[in-house]
């Protein structure tokens, strides 16, 4: 028997874990990954010639970061690895791919797909946010992980999830000034949920230490804000906000850092044409699998946040997982205890997953309240004004109604950061549930594709 | 219960029936209900390349074509907005003596059908668009002829039809249609019935099901274009572009992203219809676009999309009444390019149905010229 081609997407946690499993049953899997090198986003290794110690750049999470890339490390030889490679679109029974390089396209046919795509930040516009000078907290940790560059001299930190105070407490370590972070969950939202908290135990201990060593060094920290603007015209000022007690607030700065947690990176699923369902606390429409990961398309199995954001450890779980279900609906024998136990622990991940939604709300809610000016779809220009002339003028309430006759989520991110926001706006004007809306459809290719005249590898 | 009764029903809310909405409303007015099974102009009128032309066409159509551009140049004044209707020109390249030879010919041709055409050689060429590709070697100026976005002209069509008094119901799949005394009772999968007096056929490729339902079955398939998007480019290509052997077609829009299709139309799924371009097919094109327009080398393509199409085997469409059922008519099956004649076709359907008789020819898309086909079933 000619052995099954398995093919895996991306080498972040679940990735790693996936391909290693795959390898550990005597197999070859293709390893297709954007990056440079394994280890995804969180554990995002450093370029060549940069020597920060692990310490350094993953803190608490220095050990983990070791072992997930050490582990990909020790698979050189045994897996097909190809970094620097988007995989562009997924249609019958074969990815495509396009090397960042700019060399030939390829081709890679599979019996068995395991999707690890992971996460991206979830974004919420606000008046400026478009303004030189504002990232999401995903990019602001990036910056300084990979490149050892800050946003800016004089940063302030916005918006709410466990990134939000571990990136301020990694600048302010780097040396960079932090000028505020401005949490938009209150302090009483927070003690509400003290139960679920206790459930994220080791999240809260970290945050408890972030939150700590911010306020010792005197970095002012406001909980249960509205971001109001980012003031500037060719480059940020300052950053407006309305504290918990009303007020309007000023905050000079020259760098912002903003988001509201992760949202799942869903297109290759919905390429692959996975069924979608409805997650309500994120509004994220998400890919179904079971319990071990398996999409309701034959072959395609998905892994780690791409999935469901319920964080690395739990992505690493659920990449040896749903290789394991691979194999064994391949025919190949592998360990029913393991299984087992990888599902107790996704079980728990859910919970957590559930828990830390629940403890950092997305402020839906400020949607409602935005001038319609604010740029909504940044690629295409699409104001929140727009939008909602688009539900009430135009009857588009359906999300691709309304990209087809606005263009908002048209552009070269396909709707990645605002297709959300837009839909809320479209069920709030059109005064029906967020869900109404519907998810914008994925697209090929799920990132812009250079033309060129290199003929597909075969 | 009784259904609603009008004097015109429409099955399928593209621009063809979306047109002949607003028409049958606006010029004639007549009651009219249009069912459509998604959202109006959501199927090959929104997916289309979007070529508002008239050169290179089958030359018999260039009256319709023509009744189609004076309305074009009124969508303002008509519907309230321009739909980006750009009447920029277009042009047909030549790659060879062997193309210039079918330039030629047209331009002798369309003389008696008052295309006005320039038939432009290599220095005019080379002066007016140098970024065109090294083997261009002469090319056919319509200047009259442009673009359009296509996924704003039907649904735009739709609403003036409805603010004009039309009945219109998106999501109204129709499951069946029977013929009574007096018109037709139609139904659709979420219960609703409604009768008319006369019934338009618009369904695009799945109206070869419903010709076929009243006994005149025609040769037609479901092939989906293959269509793409670069990301914006500063604005340099003011004609809309297609060749003879070219193989593709480009235009760029205001805010700078070319669009671009061609090649071999792909296969597509149609019920129920997702518009999925094949990857291969998406790749063929790059080559092409890049020995049409080389300076395109690198633009980024962010999107690829595909629809459903209906084509018949003589490469023309069905229009005008049925051929074996009174108060039936039928406008579908435009083979890839109907985007152009849409607004004539409502104007010409409209006029056809509400008088009788239309100024416009049409003779040569008659159903009867599949009256050799057996019926898949007795009607």
């Amino acid at each position: 028997m000619v052995d099954p081609r398995i093919v895996i997407v991306g080498a972040g946690p679940a990735g790693t874990r996936a391909a290693e499993t795959v390898v550990r049953h005597g197999l070859r899997p293709v390893v297709l990954d954007e990056a440079p090198q394994s280890g995804g986003q969180i554990y995002r290794r450093q370029p060549p010639g940069f020597s920060r110690d692990a310490k350094v750049l993953y803190g608490f999470e220095a050990g983990r970061a070791g072992r997930l890339h050490a582990a990909f490390d020790a698979l050189a030889g045994k897996v097909e690895h190809h970094p620097g490679t988007l995989v562009w679109t997924v249609r019958d029974g074969a990815v495509h791919t396009a090397p960042a390089d700019g060399g030939a396209v390829g081709r890679f046919p599979y019996d068995a797909l395991v999707l690890a795509t992971g996460a991206c930040d979830r974004v919420i516009p606000f008046p400026g946010w478009t303004t030189a000078g504002v990232y999401t907290l995903g990019a602001a940790q990036v910056a300084l992980k990979y490149q050892a560059c800050a946003i800016g001299g004089r940063v302030v930190f916005l918006g709410t999830g466990p990134l939000l105070y571990l990136v301020a407490y990694q600048y302010a370590k780097a040396g960079a000034e932090v000028a505020a972070v401005l949490d938009t969950t209150g302090f009483a939202a927070k003690a509400m949920a003290l139960p679920k908290l206790l459930a994220v135990l080791p999240a809260l201990a970290k945050g408890l230490y972030y939150l700590g060593w911010l306020r010792s060094r005197g970095i002012a920290i406001h909980e249960g804000v509205v971001p109001v603007r980012v003031d500037g015209a060719d480059a940020v000022e300052g950053v407006v906000f309305r504290s918990a007690s009303g007020e309007e607030r000023r905050i000079a700065c020259d760098a912002v850092g903003f988001g509201y947690g992760l949202q799942s990176e869903t297109q290759l699923a919905d390429l692959a044409g996975c069924r979608f369902a409805y997650e309500p606390q994120s509004r994220q429409w998400l890919p179904e699998a079971d319990a071990d990961g398996r999409s309701d398309v034959a072959g395609v199995y998905l892994a780690g946040d791409g999935r469901r954001v319920r964080g690395a450890d739990f992505a690493e779980m659920a990449g040896e997982l749903a290789a394991l279900a691979a194999l064994g609906d391949r025919g190949i024998a592998v360990d029913q205890a393991r299984m087992a136990a990888l599902r107790r622990g996704l079980d728990r991940g859910l919970r957590w997953g559930q828990a830390l939604q629940a403890v950092f709300p997305v402020p839906h809610h400020f949607l409602a309240d935005l001038p319609s000016e604010t740029v909504l779809c940044r690629c295409e220009g699409v104001t929140v004004g727009d939008a909602r002339r688009a539900a009430d003028d135009l009857d588009a309430r359906e999300i691709n109604r309304a990209k087809a006759l606005s263009r908002i989520g048209m552009g070269r991110c396909q709707g990645r950061y605002c297709g959300l926001s837009a839909a809320t706006i479209l069920a709030d004007t059109a005064g029906e549930k967020p869900e109404t809306a519907m998810r914008i459809r994925g697209q090929a290719p799920v990132k812009p594709v250079p033309l060129r005249t290199e003929e597909a590898a075969s | 219960m009784s259904a609603q009764r009008y004097d015109v029903v429409i099955v399928g809310g593209g621009i063809m029936g979306a047109s002949t909405a607003f028409h049958l409303r606006t010029v004639h007015g007549k009651s009219v209900a249009l069912l459509e099974r998604g959202f109006v102009g959501a199927g090959a009128s929104g997916v289309n390349f979007g070529n508002v032309r008239r050169q290179g066409r089958f030359l018999p159509q260039i009256p319709l074509s023509h009744r189609s551009r004076e309305i074009w140049g009124r969508l303002p004044e008509l519907l309230g907005e321009d739909c980006e209707f750009l009447p920029t020109g277009g042009l047909r390249v030549a790659y060879s003596d062997a193309d210039m030879a079918v330039l030629e010919k047209h331009v002798g041709e369309a003389r008696d059908w008052d295309l006005h055409l320039d038939l432009l050689g290599l220095n005019a060429i080379r002066s007016r668009w140098p970024w065109l590709g090294p083997d261009v070697v002469g090319a056919l100026m319509s200047p009259a002829d442009g673009h359009a976005n296509p996924r704003l002209v039907a649904p735009a069509f739709g609403r003036a039809a409805r603010r004009a008094g039309a009945v219109i119901h998106e999501h109204c799949e129709v499951a069946d249609i029977a013929r009574e005394p007096t018109g037709f009772r139609v139904t659709t999968r979420t219960g609703l019935e409604v009768r008319g007096e006369v019934l338009l056929n618009s369904a695009g490729f799945w109206g070869g099901a419903i010709a076929a339902s009243f006994g005149e079955p025609v040769p037609i398939v479901a092939r989906g274009p293959q269509m793409a998007v670069t990301e914006p480019l500063p604005y340099f290509m003011e004609p809309v572009l297609g060749g003879v052997s070219s193989d593709i077609y480009l235009r760029q829009v205001k805010r700078g992203n070319v669009v671009y299709g061609g090649g071999l139309r792909g296969p597509v799924e149609t019920d129920p219809p997702r518009g999925r371009p094949v990857p291969d097919l998406s790749i063929a094109q790059w080559g092409r676009v890049l020995r049409f327009v080389p300076v395109l080398a690198g633009a980024q393509v962010i999107r690829t999309w595909t629809g459903v199409e209906g084509y018949m085997d003589d490469d023309i469409p069905v229009m005008g009444e049925s051929g074996t059922t009174p108060g039936l008519f039928h406008a579908f099956g435009f083979c890839g390019h109907g985007f152009q004649l849409g607004p004539g076709v409502g104007a010409v359907m409209a006029e056809l149905m509400a008088t009788g008789r239309t100024v416009t020819p049409i003779e040569p898309f008659h159903i009867r010229r599949f009256a050799h086909l057996k019926p898949a079933r007795p009607a």
